[in-house]
């Protein structure tokens, strides 16, 4: 039973696309107990990075969560906007008693965030399974 | 050698970063650049128009110009806008240094551009402008005598 995803009941399972027509990016949302998983698609700069933590944001606090993993696997581009909302984000977990990981950062997308010196607050794993089942 | 140049003129509209690095990216491209040395560049261009955006010219709209230029396996790229300047370039280029921490801006960006590209030039002047020259050398390029 732990493996299986707990989906909210009001479509908490959909896909957000970044507003504008070339469609830059799309996060879809899923849960884990207290856990919000966001899967990241597409290149996530300045102008993607706007909407999209305003949709994390929004249901991270509606739903009463606690913490958030950001899955990157399908994320093609990041610069210096990503390592600002994930630290946007990591400061509302914290504020809020929860954790925040990131997995399946690819090299690139990893040496950004090793620039910044990110991991040494954020919890980075290769993958889904490496987070421990009781953050 | 190889000798190339082009200009881009764009309105400071957030939704074309990704449009300036990709046409930056796709005029690299004839210098046979690796993955890693294309998603350099993509990714400096991308920090430099951002910048332009929304330190320039603070969201209002005005225009940003990107040009290039291919001597051998050069290239350069300057990034510029007629927006505010920056008062203080010696702070604005340190790390995690940002005037809009409110926007969640992580004041990496210039930090990113030196890393990933090979020369870094910063000009600007207070209700002037900014100007951004970078260098990309390409090692993958025979130069030809």
């Amino acid at each position: 039973m732990k493996e299986k995803l707990y989906y909210l009941e009001n479509n908490i399972n959909k896909d957000f696309d970044c507003i504008g027509e070339e469609m830059l990016l799309r996060i879809s949302l899923d849960t884990r107990d207290k856990t919000l998983i966001v899967n990241f698609n597409g290149e996530l700069d300045h102008h993607s990075a706007e909407e999209i933590r305003k949709e994390i944001d929004k249901i991270y606090f509606d739903k009463g969560l606690k913490n958030i993993v950001l899955d990157l696997k399908k994320l093609n581009f990041m610069d210096s906007s990503g390592i600002g909302l994930i630290m946007g984000r990591y400061k509302n977990v914290s504020d809020n008693g929860g954790k925040l990981f990131v997995v399946n950062a690819s090299s690139r997308v990893d040496k950004i965030l090793r620039m910044s010196g990110i991991q040494k607050i954020v919890q980075i794993c290769e993958s889904l399974e490496d987070i421990p089942d009781n953050i | 050698m190889i000798q190339n140049s082009m200009r881009l003129e764009f309105p400071s509209k957030s939704q074309n970063e990704s449009f300036a690095r990709i046409v930056v990216a796709s005029f690299a491209a004839q210098l046979d650049p690796t993955i890693e040395e294309l998603s350099d560049v993509k990714t400096a261009v991308s920090e430099a128009v951002t910048n332009a955006i929304i330190h320039g010219y603070e969201n209002k709209i005005g225009t940003v110009i990107v040009e290039c230029k291919i001597e051998g396996n050069r290239l350069e790229i300057i990034v510029e806008d007629k927006g505010v300047g920056i008062q203080d370039i010696n702070k604005a280029m340190e790390p995690f240094y940002t005037s809009k921490p409110e926007l969640e801006r992580s004041g990496m960006g210039f930090t990113v551009m030196e890393t990933f590209m090979d020369e870094l030039e910063l000009f600007s002047e207070v209700g002037k402008g900014t100007k951004v020259k970078m260098v990309k050398v390409f090692k993958s390029v025979k130069v030809e005598e």
